[in-house]
């Protein structure tokens, strides 16, 4: 039938109406009477739009420039006199720093070895690529990946040879390992992380709405066979699988990230779909659909969809936040993104190496970030909630 | 007992008043300043429609309204023994409930713990309010289970509520209620969920427990025949105010408030069939009675109808699994067989269980039937595949019980009304549909700006208009009505009963009316079919069956409908 999927929007008759609320608007009344879900909602919707902005370019686009000296600390401590001064070895390929001076920086343990290997690399990147920008490599297994990214670097002119000739003492927020300004680095990584949670949580509850709905609605050996299924998915311990489906898929990358949390979160949306399909094929209106002989995917999902839509949001809310985390300790693992790619979680597995150094910045910038995401995301997921079905608050009806 | 020395009534309830709030800056005002009283052993009916407020008096005075949302207004009194309850602590609330004034509620199934034995729960009530032994408590739980009629208690009190049936779970809750001796006892519509044979029994059961254990009863419901049984002083109530009260002989002979003798005259009466049941409108407004046409309207078929709808030894089964490999079969319809006559009505009655429904929905297609042939137009409609039977689908429409529950709360009327039409290609475009539609709206007499509005709008009897405007919308010969009308309150069931009149005289339609309640069948419909056991009892015009039943069951049936006011108790009136 080919009106099988169209909704039905009668045409308008000019009869003098007031428009009325729909079950939609009637609940963002309701959202807008919550004062946490309403601020919530603002500051994922502040996050949602640097996301945006640094997407497009308009926020953060130089993150990459190495603006600040070596781990500048921030403004509001002032300028680091110890290890402020000497530029770090990466920066100088020309000149590469004598073991002995490194070793001046007292507090790190691993001085010694830092400094054998930096007298290698020093010695190699002379001999080999001179010109070739900050990092000088012998035995860098990514070292591909690296030359792309210089070289897109170079064309984008974010960076290069002709760097930042004066580098500040101080950035706003500190620097990290190649001076580059945390604030805009943290802005970039949200930018990463919140897209991958959100576009992961699409993945995950688009699969599981329509398992969930395959399963609920045809019941018998369509449901069997989806409950298998998703019984073999829900036996393997989680992170087991992720990184089963991160070693399938090879390559790393954004999309990989979306794709591996995507494929294995749709576990809970397809449990709770299905219930509510089951729930809802049973309910007089389907009946009512079937016998004015509406088709089966009609009455699935212009009749069923619209009324158990309310559970796909809040599940999607739910899996954005967890997705966010997922992406950050996956990225914390070294099974996230990719080098290139600045998310919360390789800002955090940068941190550990920082933190012995003393350099705190990184760290509290990434978690502070992600923590004012994360709860008011899960306030807003609160509140949205109760705002769709009124009934949980236990109120009486009149 | 002390009744007869002491004439000071049990309760005392003065100006209550309880308004809910419903959000921020909105209140509704549920009871607004009510004052009655239930006097020492006699049984007191509080009868409303929904919204009347009558159940929120009921829960004001047990002290179980939800505190964090309800207004109690501090000068409003629920006097009993003393206390005001309206404004007594829970603690003290609590000991009172349990022992002094108890509550039967309106489903069984849901009141009694399912992973609990009944004896359980009610050896639990016991102990802890009346302080008896294990032992004591379980003799005693089984003469109380003996004395509200369970068969074979001794054996009963190790049931689960999952092995009684409805009637024998509300008798549980009754044993439960009375287990403490209580002064008052409150029933919140207790049979409504029951089917009326049932019914029957349980308005017998509080009668005689009332008698012997000189209780006092507030007896809730929305059915006046139930009242007329039961009920030494009648209350009643309409949007949170008392439009009448007094001994049941008065309000039933002589009601003197119009709402009163509106509720009176709207339900359908076994005895009289005018053409149009009168509406709550015809006395609220204060028109003139003789305008109404007050002549009878006649019913029954003749052999010369001609038939739309021939069924034959309709069969449905359905199976569950048992076991691992096994399969039981429940046989829900067993060989029956009807004919239709165009433009009249088949009523379909038949307790719960009887297969009434699955005959509907299996005429519908919405049940796939197992054997027998429905002969529609030459044609068997239940023999044909999903795909032939597209064209006749629109033909045989249904109305189901819950309007709240049939419409898509998330579609305009609008949509739900052009839906069905553009499936079935009717109208050859959008705006000839629109304009379709909108004359539906009139015909079910809802204002055109329905259209833009959503079903939440709308209340019940609105909402079942609409329902039956989407059936008319396809232009069927048949339309089923599945206890269209059970859900609605006593005005709007009038209402609807008219407008499905109208629009049989109209358009000419079939109706095959299933219901439990035998006083809106014999209204409506011109021949009855009753049903047990998914077995066709007795086919007959609907006169004659009321005038001589010709099976057993169909005048049990018949003896069990309540009858509203004979007359009454010996003992109604007498305090006057």
């Amino acid at each position: 039938m080919a009106t099988a999927l169209k909704s039905v929007t009668p045409l308008v008759r000019e009869v003098p109406h007031t428009v009325s609320p729909g079950l939609w608007a009637l609940a963002w009344k309701r959202l807008q009477s919550d004062h946490v879900g309403m601020v919530s909602l603002a500051i994922v919707a502040a996050f949602i739009l640097l996301m945006i902005l640094s997407g497009v370019g308009l926020v953060a686009k130089d993150w990459n420039l190495e603006t600040g000296v070596n781990y500048a600390p921030p403004s509001f401590i002032g300028a680091d006199i110890e290890s402020g001064t000497p530029a770090a070895p990466e920066a100088q390929p020309a000149a590469p720093i004598p073991a002995s001076e490194y070793k001046s920086s007292v507090v790190d343990p691993l001085a010694d070895v830092l400094a054998e290997i930096r007298g290698e690399k020093g010695k190699a990147g002379v001999a080999a690529a001179p010109a070739a920008g900050d990092d000088a490599k012998t035995v860098d297994p990514l070292a591909d990946v690296m030359a792309d990214i210089k070289a897109s670097g170079a064309k984008a002119g974010a960076k290069g040879a002709e760097v930042v000739a004066a580098r500040t003492a101080t950035l706003p927020f500190g620097g990290d390992k190649w001076g580059r300004d945390v604030l805009k680095k943290t802005i970039k990584g949200s930018e990463t992380s919140i897209f991958v949670g959100l576009a992961a949580a699409v993945v995950a509850v688009v699969i599981g709405t329509i398992f969930g709905a395959l399963s609920g609605y045809y019941g018998k050996w369509v449901d069997d066979f989806f409950n298998w299924f998703y019984s073999i998915f829900s036996s393997i311990p989680y992170l087991l699988l992720i990184l089963a489906v991160a070693a399938v898929l090879q390559q790393k990358g954004i999309h990989t990230i979306i794709l591996i949390l995507g494929l294995t979160g749709w576990t809970g949306v397809f449990r709770l779909i299905r219930g509510e399909y089951l729930k809802h094929k049973a309910r007089e209106y389907v009946q009512a659909a079937d016998a004015i002989g509406a088709s089966n995917a009609r009455r699935m999902f212009i009749h069923i969809f619209p009324n158990v839509s309310h559970v796909v949001l809040v599940q999607l809310s739910i899996l954005t936040v967890g997705f966010i985390k997922a992406e950050v300790i996956l990225s914390f693992l070294g099974f996230g993104v990719p080098v290139d790619v600045v998310s919360w979680g390789s800002m955090l597995n940068e941190a550990q190496n920082e933190l012995i150094l003393g350099k705190w910045w990184q760290l509290v910038a990434a978690t502070v970030a992600m923590a004012t995401l994360v709860t008011a995301f899960s306030l807003f997921t609160d509140a949205l909630r109760d705002a769709l079905d009124p009934k949980l608050k236990g109120r009486m009806g009149a | 007992m002390e009744t007869k020395m002491n004439d000071d009534p049990l309760v005392r309830v003065r100006n209550l008043k309880v308004a809910f709030h419903i959000d921020k800056g909105t209140i509704f005002e549920a009871v607004k300043g009510i004052s009655f009283d239930i006097p020492r052993n006699r049984t007191v009916a509080l009868v409303g429609e929904s919204g009347s407020g009558k159940s929120v008096t009921s829960l004001a005075i047990l002290g179980l309204l939800p505190p964090e949302n309800t207004i109690v207004d501090p000068a409003s009194e629920i006097l009993y023994d003393g206390k005001n309850l309206a404004h007594l602590d829970q603690a003290t609330l609590r000991e009172l409930r349990g022992a002094d004034i108890s509550m039967i509620f309106q489903e069984p199934m849901t009141s009694l713990n399912p992973v609990f034995t009944v004896g359980f729960q009610l050896t639990e009530v016991l102990r802890l309010h009346m302080g008896l032994s294990p032992a004591q408590a379980r003799k005693r739980a089984i003469e109380l289970l003996d004395e509200v009629g369970i068969p074979d208690p001794e054996y009963k009190i190790n049931a689960f509520p999952s092995q009684m049936s409805g009637g024998q779970q509300q008798r549980v809750m009754i044993a439960m209620a009375i287990a403490c001796e209580p002064k008052l006892l409150i029933a919140d519509e207790p049979t409504t969920a029951l089917d009326v044979t049932i019914q029957k029994q349980i308005l017998d059961l509080i009668a005689a427990l009332q008698k012997k254990r000189h209780m006092s009863v507030l007896f809730i419901t929305h059915d006046l025949a139930v009242v007329g049984e039961i009920a030494d002083y009648v209350v009643v109530m309409r949007n949170g105010v008392i439009r009448e009260q007094g001994p049941a002989k008065q309000v039933f002979e002589a009601p003197s408030d119009s709402y009163t003798q509106a509720l009176l005259k709207c339900r359908p009466q076994l005895d009289r069939r005018p053409v149009r049941l009168p509406v709550i409108d015809d006395y609220m407004d204060g028109r003139t009675h003789g305008s109404r046409d007050m002549s009878e309207r006649v019913r029954g078929v003749n052999a010369a109808d001609p038939i739309v709808l021939d069924v034959k030894n309709l069969g449905k089964n359905f199976y569950s699994r048992e076991g691992l490999f096994g399969t039981r079969t429940f046989e829900a319809v067993k060989d029956v067989s009807f004919k239709l006559p165009k433009g009249k009505t088949l009523g379909l009655v038949g307790e719960s269980g009887s297969g009434k429904t699955t005959v509907g929905l299996t005429l519908m297609r919405l049940h796939q039937a197992t054997s027998g042939e429905a002969i529609f137009e030459g044609k068997d409609i239940l023999s044909m595949s999903a795909r032939e039977f597209m064209p006749w689908k629109r033909r045989i429409q249904i109305i189901f019980q819950n309007p709240y529950a049939s419409l898509n709360p998330r579609f305009t009327i609008g949509s739900i009304l052009t839906e069905p039409m553009e499936i079935h290609g009717i109208g050859t475009n959008a705006q000839e549909r629109t304009d379709l539609a909108f004359e539906l709206l009139k015909k079910v007499s809802l204002p055109e700006d329905s259209f833009y509005k959503y079903p939440h709008e709308f209340s019940g009897g609105q909402r079942q208009r609409i329902a039956i405007a989407r059936c008319l919308t396809m232009k069927p010969d048949i339309l089923i009505c599945d206890e269209s009308v059970s859900a609605l309150d006593v005005s709007v069931q009038a209402q609807v009963l008219n407008l499905l009149q109208d629009l049989q005289d109209e358009f000419g339609l079939s109706y095959i009316f299933i219901s439990h309640d035998l006083a809106v069948v014999k209204y409506i419909a011109d021949e009855i079919m009753v049903m047990s056991e998914g077995k066709l009892v007795e086919i007959a015009n609907s006169d004659d069956i009321y005038r001589n039943p010709r099976e057993d069951y169909t005048r049990r049936l018949l003896a069990s409908i309540p009858k509203g006011w004979q007359g009454g108790r010996a003992v109604a009136g007498t305090a006057d």
